[in-house]
């Protein structure tokens, strides 16, 4: 796991995700402003940003939680488009983990993990509460099996979504601002997880202000801001001499 | 002195919350007598009871006639209560023929204890549907007959007690489901169902149930083709069917834009298809949360079924009250509706009852 990415020497086969010129409003308001970038298999990306620069906007795009107006995602060599099948395929191989968790209350823990593998991998249930215990134990929650999301702290519930994406084995990872509505003792609990993920080779967009996280797991960093993408870079060349002016602006305040 | 008290604080954040015990007239002091208005609201509502309530145990229970003949009950001064028993097969089986109440009493005592072992949650599975389909079926062969030697019996011979539990049981039934569908509808994005289904709820919510029973037994007669009748009965049944729905709709509505954004995306960005992803994560959430206000309905619709018998069906409501018409027993009025109002009460009270404990069983 370097972070050298030689991507002159990669063959078409290894881009998982090439969104190409992409266009979005809501509304009025232009959020996605002409949005290039591939990312190949096994690389992690961090996104980061001042709020409001269409980060989320962009990720959200690519498992079609977003429609975008314009321009053409490819994930996985199928293009996202309206059609409902395609669009189903493609969250199979995509995980999502949301800022505010979005565990199903009503279902234990155990369900919560088994649920997508039964019903969209059509997995027997055994194996996939054996799945789903496997995930568990790999975050380090399995004695919680059996619990329902409410009784679980914010760190813990962010564990279970990142197992409950896995579960699905996905080929690609969206983290949405992971740790952004954790408690600060409960952040590194869940970067320990993503940190570990990393170190197995999944491929990997994060939105994040983690700077930490960023500097040692990413291979690239890029900033936003207005829609597009101003920055983007090595950790090591984004954090030490950053090439934009907006680009210093926004570390100087978030680093302070 | 100081450090006296500081260390009472210190000893008193150790001790358990203080029990307080209050005495009778304590507690009569502290919530009956506290100041000249509510100790002047005491005393009148006192003397209302006083007044009310033992001349009414005495009507009741005291003076009151039980198994007596209609002579006797006109001779007393309490309740004549006998009035029941000496019409209860026309109250409860209407105009059923004498000789097969057992039909219809069987059938009925199916329906109990078939909802009743239907309450607890553990027994749910896909065998008690069976159990429920056959169960229905033999409660339908039972009260037409024409079938294993039964005496046909047509419908418009059924009434009473067995007429409101299924005008309500299938209007409960089936409207719940279609309730749901007509929610879902309404908050889809397909345009033409979305209208469909607004139209729908918005037209039935803006009339009455009454009419719409006499429309269904008037006005759709007139529709249907030369020859080709559809039984009163069911007639109403569809009347009350469609009318509970649009009102379940509504509320199930409410639970459908309390459920939040992450919830659908999170099913979503799982690959859960549309009818998973309702079914599955939305539906269960939603409908639970609804529980109080959709129990409120089904009982207002099982209230509601006495309103058939303006289309001149015969519910446990006017076979009660043709029971009053028979001139031996006129006068007897309060006694025969305490009585219908008790058969309601107990139907309705178990419903919110069972609501509350599905709540209490829910709640996670």
């Amino acid at each position: 796991m370097t972070g050298e990415t030689c991507k002159t020497s990669r063959s078409s086969e290894d881009k998982i995700i090439e969104i190409d010129c992409l266009h979005k409003w809501f509304g009025d308001l232009h959020v996605l402003n002409g949005i290039s970038l591939t990312v190949f298999r096994g690389e992690r990306i961090v996104i980061c940003g001042p709020s409001g620069s269409g980060k989320s906007t962009l990720i959200r795009c690519i498992n079609r939680l977003e429609e975008h107006q314009k321009g053409r995602i490819m994930v996985d060599g199928i293009e996202l488009t309206g059609n409902l099948k395609n669009i189903e395929k493609i969250r199979e191989e995509v995980g999502m983990v949301f800022q505010h968790f979005n565990l199903f209350p009503h279902l234990t823990i155990l369900e919560n993990l088994a649920l997508g593998p039964i019903w969209v991998r059509k997995v027997p249930k055994k194996e996939a509460e054996e799945t789903a215990m496997y995930y568990l134990e790999k975050v380090h929650i399995a004695e919680q099996a059996k619990k329902h999301p409410g009784q679980l702290s914010g760190g813990q519930q962010q564990r279970v979504a990142i197992a409950r994406s896995l579960c699905m084995k996905p080929k690609i990872m969206l983290f949405d601002e992971p740790t952004s509505a954790l408690d600060p003792e409960m952040v590194k609990e869940v970067l320990d997880v993503m940190i570990n993920l990393a170190e197995e080779g999944m491929t990997m967009i994060v939105v994040s202000h983690e700077m930490g996280f960023a500097k040692s797991v990413a291979h690239r960093v890029l900033f936003m801001d207005f829609g597009q993408i101003v920055e983007e870079n090595t950790p090591q060349v984004f954090f030490d001499c950053p090439q934009h002016d907006r680009t210093k602006l926004f570390l100087s305040q978030i680093l302070h | 002195m100081a450090k006296s008290g500081k260390n009472n604080i210190i000893q008193a954040e150790g001790l358990k919350a203080p029990v307080i015990r209050i005495g009778l007239l304590q507690w009569a002091k502290t919530n009956l007598f506290n100041g000249v208005l509510n100790s002047i609201l005491t005393i009148v509502t006192l003397f209302l009871l006083y007044k009310v309530v033992p001349p009414f145990v005495r009507w009741a229970f005291i003076d009151s006639l039980w198994f007596s003949s209609a002579e006797q009950c006109r001779a007393g001064s309490g309740a004549c209560w006998s009035i029941i028993p000496a019409n209860i097969r026309f109250i409860i089986f209407g105009f059923y023929p004498h000789e097969l109440h057992w039909r219809p009493l069987v059938a009925m005592i199916m329906l109990v204890g078939l909802l009743f072992y239907s309450k607890n949650r553990d027994h749910w599975s896909p065998s008690l549907g069976y159990i429920w389909i056959a169960g229905l079926l033999t409660m339908g062969i039972l009260m037409r007959g024409g079938l294993f030697g039964l005496a046909p019996v047509e419908s418009d011979k059924w009434g009473g007690l067995p007429l409101t539990l299924m005008l309500s049981f299938f209007g409960m039934f089936a409207a719940y489901p279609l309730g749901v569908l007509l929610a879902l509808g309404r908050r889809s994005k397909m345009p033409a169902v979305k209208t469909i289904c607004i139209l729908y709820i918005e037209l039935i919510r803006g009339v009455p149930l009454i009419s719409l029973l006499f429309m269904s037994a008037v006005l759709f007669p007139l529709f249907f083709p030369e020859g080709l009748t559809v039984n009163k009965i069911i007639r109403a049944q569809a009347a009350i069917i469609l009318f509970t729905a649009a009102y379940i709709a509504e509320v199930v509505r409410g639970g459908l834009q309390a459920i939040t954004k992450g919830q659908y995306e999170a099913a979503e960005s799982l690959g859960l298809n549309y009818v998973q992803k309702m079914r599955l994560i939305v539906l269960p959430q939603a409908l639970k949360i609804v529980i109080p206000p959709t129990v409120g309905i089904l009982i207002s619709a099982f209230k509601d079924t006495s309103l058939v018998v303006i289309i001149a069906l015969y519910d446990v409501l006017k076979t009660t009250k043709s029971a009053l018409a028979n001139p031996s027993w006129m006068g007897f009025s309060p006694e025969a509706y305490l009585f219908v109002a008790l058969i309601y009460f107990v139907c309705c009270f178990s419903m919110s009852n069972y609501s509350r404990r599905l709540e209490k069983e829910l709640h996670t």
